[in-house]
């Protein structure tokens, strides 16, 4: 399809169709949605060995964003700019127009055959042993009289000068390009998991794009079901780590324990916070039976039971957007399967067709969308990542034939989903974009799983 | 205090997977490979008839396994009904049961039989043999698993008789040792998720220690923890192994 699309495109060119805006929309990744060309940046002295790192970052970034289509290299021409200097602005008269373009005039990346409505170059250099990228970004519209008017933005990225850095200065990168896109950037975001590495299950803490990954709890017992305030200062989890399951705070910025009032019972688990990150939702037994949801203060204080079902309730997850809605896990009709309500615990709907079981709901920031696992059509156990419009309560399923998935959650621009996928006999945590392209692997060692991914810190 | 406990919940799990693997040891033998089959229709094949373990305590499970070739129809008794050609099924027998498969095919019915024989669960120790073991070994020993069914947390009219065993030897502990306290441990199969399991777990530890309550046992002595799926005796995606994961365990407080 790709080298079609690309033949088509050389043959429009060859017959000099000035047809941009039909072109639009042939590299149909993500239809309508403009075209973007970053050639690679190159960089002398010290810096040179990491931008092959920093590259790579930006290509990736761009490339697995659905806000734009990243057009791929190998269609770039020879010349490649490094800075403003090297561009003229304007179309070149026919004349100099060679077959193969020579990439010094915008109109060379933005008319046939690369047709590319942006382009972004730039260089790396070291500045006192400091990895700095100047870098700029282009629109190719023709009817720009100058290189300034054409030019969105021009930034300098300063950051140390090995690879964690380049990875750092990419990230930033594209998420600049990608913020005028209407992108949020993921910057500065963490996922936190368990994972068993050390041996038992701990509470890691990793960045978004699964570097730095570190434990965060060292307690040599079953520390699990981690999730985050909704200003990323707070990570509560469930620990045995006092023989029965009860829920821990965490500084994220500390790393340290916060005070917690449990209640005298045999369980008390799965926090959801509400938008202020004042209060939270959890299960608990505290009330003798099957856990049921209450709500409470951030220190556990101010206890009060929300739903009196008789059936199992767990993972309340409050709506981002709203305040005033939930989604939980309940097993009142059964099978489990997740049910709507409103933040007093009434007006309950179920919100999964009552097939199989479904679990694991995560609300999209919009507050439009769930993303939860499903055995639809399947064995127990067999679960799919499904996404639900909350309002049509339509489906789509984003993982088939790629192992158990289960723990969906989004990123804080809703771009993304990580979730866990266990493939023969190891689970790792794995990211995809929305519309379940682009997945790959964050973890790679021991059993890595209920991953949630933590706004960067307000 | 976590990991004294896990230690024995481990040496448990040890024991019982020990005792698993010493009743698989002897597999049966594998079917000789099918004759071909011949033009005119053949009588229906029962390569293999077998239950695993032939021997069982009352309410304990074990596996049904078999593999038909030429049949139209395979049908076995006790309630099981029509089947596939190949497949397997747990059951619970809480007797001795044979069980008799029937295969139709064009060419006729074969048949074959396969028994479980269930084994008279040890009597509760009398109080007066009791000082020869340990309350510990008594744990061990006698107080055994009450086993449930997938997303359920009542106990089975089947798993009574081991209940009541399990009442009564954790009396006679109880009146050996004034101090003892008994963890029941609510346990999971692997299916579900982790989250729902964690509070299925904590239903069937409570169910376990409310019918032991009712049997006289003193609550006061029974604390109950769910590990949800965080703690199984077996791993491998088989109903066996499932069945032995969805359980209530019996450990030592410490």
């Amino acid at each position: 399809m790709r080298i079609l699309t690309a033949s088509l495109l050389l043959l429009a060119g060859a017959l000099c169709l000035p047809a941009r805006q039909q072109v639009v929309g042939t590299i149909d990744k993500n239809p309508g949605k403009p075209l973007v060309a970053v050639p690679d940046f190159r960089a002398s002295g010290a810096a040179a060995p990491v931008i092959a790192t920093f590259n790579r970052t930006v290509t990736s970034d761009l490339e697995n964003s659905p806000l734009i289509n990243f057009i791929a290299k190998t269609r770039y021409p020879l010349q490649i700019p490094q800075q403003p200097s090297d561009l003229v602005a304007g179309v070149a008269p026919p004349s100099a127009r060679a077959v193969d373009p020579q990439g010094n005039r915008l109109s060379d990346w933005g008319l046939p055959p690369i047709s590319s409505n942006y382009l972004g170059i730039g260089y790396g250099a070291e500045q006192t042993n400091l990895l700095v990228v100047s870098a700029w970004f282009y629109t190719t519209a023709a009817n720009m009289p100058s290189l300034q008017q054409a030019q969105i933005f021009g930034k300098r990225y300063t950051a140390s000068l090995d690879e964690s850095g380049a990875i750092d200065a990419g990230h930033r990168y594209a998420a600049d390009i990608l913020a005028q896109f209407g992108g949020k950037s993921l910057v500065g975001t963490h996922i936190v998991f368990v994972s068993d590495r050390s041996g038992s299950k701990e509470i890691w803490v990793m960045n978004w794009d699964g570097t730095d990954q570190r434990q965060l709890t060292k307690y040599g017992s079953i520390s699990t079901f981690p999730s985050a305030s909704p200003d990323g200062r707070l990570v509560a989890f469930t620990t045995y780590a006092g023989g029965y399951p009860a829920i821990q705070m965490f500084s994220l910025a500390t790393g340290r324990k916060l005070p917690f009032y449990n209640q005298r019972a045999s369980m008390n688990a799965f926090v959801t916070f509400t938008p202020d990150s004042k209060q939270i939702i959890f299960s608990s037994t505290a009330g003798g039976g099957a856990a049921q949801l209450h709500m409470a203060n951030v220190d556990g204080s101010g206890l009060r039971p929300l739903t009196h079902s008789g059936a199992i309730e767990v993972e309340a997850k409050i709506n981002p957007k709203t305040g005033t809605d939930l989604v939980d896990v309940s097993g009142r009709s059964g099978f489990p399967q997740i049910y709507r309500m409103n933040i007093e615990g009434a007006d309950v709907q179920r919100l999964s067709a009552g097939t199989g079981e479904a679990t694991n709901p995560s609300w999209s920031p919009d507050g439009a969308h769930i993303a939860f696992a499903w055995t639809k059509g399947f064995e127990p156990g067999n679960y799919n990542i499904f996404v639900m419009d909350v309002v049509s309560q339509q489906t789509v399923q984003l993982t088939t034939n790629e192992g158990r998935n289960e723990n969906p959650t989004w990123a804080p621009d809703g771009s993304q989903i990580v979730y866990a996928s266990k493939r023969g006999r190891q689970s790792q945590v794995w990211v995809m974009n929305a519309d379940g392209t682009g997945k790959h692997a964050l973890t790679q060692n021991g059993n890595n799983e209920k991953p949630f991914w933590v706004n960067a810190e307000k | 205090m976590m990991k004294r406990k896990a230690s024995l919940a481990l040496s448990a799990a040890l024991l019982f997977g020990l005792a698993a693997c010493h009743k698989k040891a002897a597999p049966p033998p594998p079917p000789p490979p099918p004759a071909p089959a011949p033009p005119v229709a053949a009588k229906p094949v029962i390569n293999y008839f077998t239950a695993e373990p032939t021997v069982v305590t009352a309410g304990q499970p074990s596996s049904l396994r078999w593999s038909v070739s030429d049949s139209t129809s395979v049908q076995i008794d006790n309630q099981i009904g029509q089947v596939s050609p190949d497949g397997r099924r747990g059951v619970y027998p809480t007797a001795t049961t044979t069980y008799h498969l029937t295969a139709t095919g064009a060419g006729g019915t074969s048949e074959g039989d396969a028994t479980v024989t269930v084994s008279t669960p040890p009597p509760p120790q009398p109080v007066q043999t009791a000082s020869t073991e340990s309350v510990q070994q008594i744990l061990a020993r006698q107080v055994q698993d009450i086993h449930f069914e997938y997303d359920k947390s009542d106990i089975r009219a089947s798993d009574q008789s081991v209940l009541q065993g399990d009442a009564s030897a954790l009396k006679t502990i109880f009146q050996m040792d004034a101090n003892f306290i008994v963890t029941i441990e609510g346990h999971c199969d692997e299916r579900g998720s982790a989250e729902y399991n964690l509070a299925l777990g904590d239903r069937r530890a409570a169910a376990t220690k409310d019918a032991l309550i009712a049997l006289g046992v003193p609550g006061e002595k029974l604390k109950t923890v769910s590990f949800g799926k965080e703690r199984p005796i077996c791993t491998d995606a088989s109903e066996d192994c499932y069945a032995r994961n969805r359980r209530a365990h019996f450990a030592a407080t410490q």
